[in-house]
């Protein structure tokens, strides 16, 4: 089966400093794939390639057929290439960024109204659906900040499904979080797994990353260390390196 | 963006436009630039009726007019600018009491004189006399600033010589004790300390003043030839001496220039008629008084609200324009910007309203004063708005751009959707704060001969003598006028500040 999201030898720095070393791994239609690893070993930079936020240095990635490639030394990849691999990829942040000057219904609206031309009362329509979906039909006309956590992430969750992406990226979507609000955000996550939704999370969530992922990419010092099947990673991880990380979850 | 930029083109092009009109024709109207508020009996408002414009040089005109058949139309304009004024071709002479000295004569050309006078000594009632110049000295003496007289006063040494903007003023000062004596052109102290009981006219002529109609440097000879056929017409034939003993000005000097030692030849009317409006009234004719003078109040307080609205589109449009060059454009359109900001913020306003209006026409750009003014207003508070606008798009966290950028939208979609709407609620306070202060700012524009609420004020209370009921008149006017947007502010700030504040459920 032909993979639909592919990242090759993406090396990407800041400053001088090498983030990303080469990182290659592909993930097939309706996976759910979980990024863990230290703070600083480059996950939340590789997501945020995965959809043109961050230029590459060199590398490849391909998403459901668009190509974004820069040879080492090449000039950078026009943002017009971005914009296209963008059109089958959303993204939600730690921080949820949702427009506090709109309401959670006009969230949900704009980009598809802005980006596609949608007609109004379609754009409506189907952010009422998503809203529904998100469990926040009742809370439509809210403004952001009189939202609770929870409340806003599921909101920029149907914000990122607006566009009617291929690949849901999530960048530790429930960090910022109230321990008693992070289910409720898995939770759409995991329905949208069921739906068949491709979804890559960056994460600390080490109960969420065991339960519901198809499998784990293990990273460190800016490169993937191991893959592997969800159960095996936790109980018998190949890498040392796994083991220590791991092993003050357990 | 790309509206300002329109408006700036057009406003320029309608500039080079009225500096390409063809030159007049001698059967055009001559225009002759004064100001009224120079007081009287020169060039001034009726105390009767505000509206008209009076004075001997007025009648001096019309009947000039006449003899060389050319009709005569009055252009107001700030006194010190009344020369730069005709360089810019506001108008093709001027007459307003110009004494005819060579530092005038190297600015512009002059007629034959059309009035000769002196500076007359006033004191207070009661006081020893002053016989002449020589015993001024060593006590303070006020004139009017940048005219002859001035210049004799301090020439001739020993004398404390204060200057003075206007005569009431002098006048003011002199009652108050402030100052000893006052030297000024007989025609002022005909109309001002003449009629008051507490002054007295005392001691021998000073000096000997030449009044003449100036124009264009150089410019027009045949303009020039045809106003002194005028008045040499008008002194032969005694229009020229009824005008001024209408005026009650006649003086010794203009019988010996002119050879006419004849009596009177007209009864005062002119004279009586303005010390007759001016008298001190009950509290009932002084209502009567605020009463006819408020329908030209508020055109004025119109001209103001029109000029500050325009500058204001112009400093909100291109105060943004040179924000987002700042924050968005690069490094080198956020230099330009910056290079904009400093020199404007870095100069007085003032300068650059005389900048605009009066040097502009140097390289071609010939600018009508309502644009020259809204202009000037506008190009300065658009720096002061950038700076605003600059702080408020740097206010909104980075992540927001982020966000909308990773919803596939452009940047300048980001920008337009998410970034500057939630900027400009931050700035909506201090923008309307800057507008409050660029109606009051809009006062500047009345050196380029723009007749707004300040310039109205000046004119109303040189008239009347009063900057008391006035002032309080204009003040009241000015906070009138501030409030609507106060309160506009107040309401605005609510109704957009949606989602910034925290509500109640």
């Amino acid at each position: 089966m032909q993979p639909i999201l592919r990242a090759e030898n993406v090396h990407k720095s800041f400053d001088k400093t090498h983030i990303l070393k080469g990182v290659s791994f592909q993930i097939e239609e309706g996976d759910l794939v979980s990024i863990i690893g230290p703070s600083g070993c480059g996950k939340s930079t590789l997501l945020r390639c995965l959809n043109g936020l961050e230029t590459l240095d060199s590398g490849m990635i391909e998403a459901c057929g668009v190509r974004l490639e820069r040879k080492p030394g090449a000039p950078e990849v026009p943002g017009e290439v971005a914009h296209r691999l963008r059109r089958n990829v959303g993204m939600v942040f730690q921080q949820y960024n949702l427009f506090p000057h709109k309401t959670l219904l006009q969230n949900v609206m704009m980009a598809p109204m802005v980006v596609k031309g949608t007609k109004k009362e379609e754009a409506e329509a189907n952010a009422e659906r998503l809203l529904k979906k998100v469990g926040l039909y009742e809370q439509m006309d809210r403004y952001p900040i009189n939202m609770s956590g929870g409340q806003q992430q599921r909101g920029a969750i149907a914000r990122a499904l607006a566009m009617a992406p291929k690949i849901m990226l999530y960048d530790e979507p429930t960090s910022a979080l109230d321990p008693g609000l992070v289910d409720e955000v898995l939770d759409v996550m995991k329905e949208l797994d069921a739906e068949g939704m491709t979804q890559i999370v960056v994460t600390h969530e080490m109960r969420f990353a065991r339960d519901a992922s198809d499998y784990i990419i293990y990273m460190e010092k800016g490169d993937i260390v191991e893959i592997s099947d969800e159960d095996e990673i936790f109980e018998n991880p190949k890498d040392p390196r796994t083991r220590q990380f791991l092993h003050r979850f357990a | 963006m790309r509206f300002a930029l329109a408006v700036l083109l057009t406003l320029l092009s309608l500039g080079q436009a009225l500096a390409q009109s063809p030159p007049p024709a001698t059967s055009t109207p001559l225009r002759y630039g004064g100001d009224s508020t120079s007081g009287a009996p020169y060039t001034f408002k009726d105390p009767a009726d505000p509206d008209i414009t009076v004075g001997f040089e007025v009648d001096i005109m019309t009947q000039l007019g006449i003899e060389i058949g050319r009709k005569t139309v009055f252009v107001q304009n700030d006194w010190s600018n009344l020369i730069p004024g005709l360089n810019a071709g506001l108008y093709d002479a001027v007459i307003n009491g110009l004494e005819i000295t060579a530092a005038h004569q190297a600015a512009a050309d002059f007629s034959i004189p059309y009035y000769v006078t002196f500076g007359q000594i006033v004191i207070r009632r009661g006081d020893a006399d002053v016989p002449d110049i020589a015993a001024l000295r060593g006590k303070s003496v006020g004139t009017l600033k940048s005219s002859q007289m001035e210049y004799v006063l301090r020439s001739f040494g020993g004398i404390d010589v204060r200057s003075y903007e206007e005569e009431i003023d002098a006048y003011s000062d002199l009652k108050l004790k402030r100052i000893d004596a006052t030297v000024m052109d007989f025609p002022i102290a005909v109309y001002y300390a003449q009629p008051d009981r507490e002054l007295q006219f005392t001691g021998a002529p000073v000096g000997r003043i030449e009044y003449g109609i100036a124009v264009k440097k150089g410019g027009n000879p045949q303009l020039l030839a045809q106003i002194n056929t005028g008045l040499s017409q008008m002194i032969q034939d005694g229009e020229m001496r009824k005008i001024l003993d209408r005026w009650g000005i006649w003086t010794p000097m203009m019988a010996q220039f002119t050879g006419d030692a004849r009596p009177m030849q007209a009864q005062p009317d002119a004279y009586n008629h303005f010390v007759e409006a001016t008298q001190p009234q009950g509290w009932q004719a002084q209502l009567e008084r605020y009463m006819r003078f408020m329908p030209q109040l508020l055109w004025a307080a119109v001209m103001t609200m029109e000029i500050s609205i325009l500058a204001m589109f112009i400093a909100v449009g291109l105060g943004a324009t040179l924000a987002l060059c700042r924050v968005y454009g690069g490094v080198w359109l956020d230099r330009l910007a910056q290079v904009y900001i400093e020199v404007v913020r870095g100069t007085p306003l003032l300068i650059q309203v005389l900048f605009i209006y009066y040097g502009l026409p140097k390289i071609g750009i010939q600018l009508d004063p309502f644009i020259a003014g809204v202009l000037a207003l506008g190009l300065n508070y658009a720096a002061y708005e950038a700076e605003n606008y600059r702080a408020g798009l740097l206010a909104i966290p980075r992540h927001q751009m982020e966000a909308a950028i990773a919803l596939n939208m452009t940047e300048r979609q980001s920008l337009r959707h998410v970034v500057i709407p939630q900027a400009a609620r931050i700035v909506l306070p201090p923008t309307t704060n800057d507008f409050i202060s660029l109606i009051k700012d809009s006062s500047l524009v009345s050196v380029i001969s723009l007749v707004e609420l300040t310039k109205t004020y000046e004119l109303i209370s040189t008239t009347y003598y009063d900057y008391f009921g006035t002032g309080l008149l204009v003040a009241g006017m000015y906070l009138l006028l501030g409030l609507p947007f106060v309160r506009l502010a107040k309401w605005a700030e609510r109704h957009v500040s949606r989602g910034m504040t925290r509500t109640t459920k």
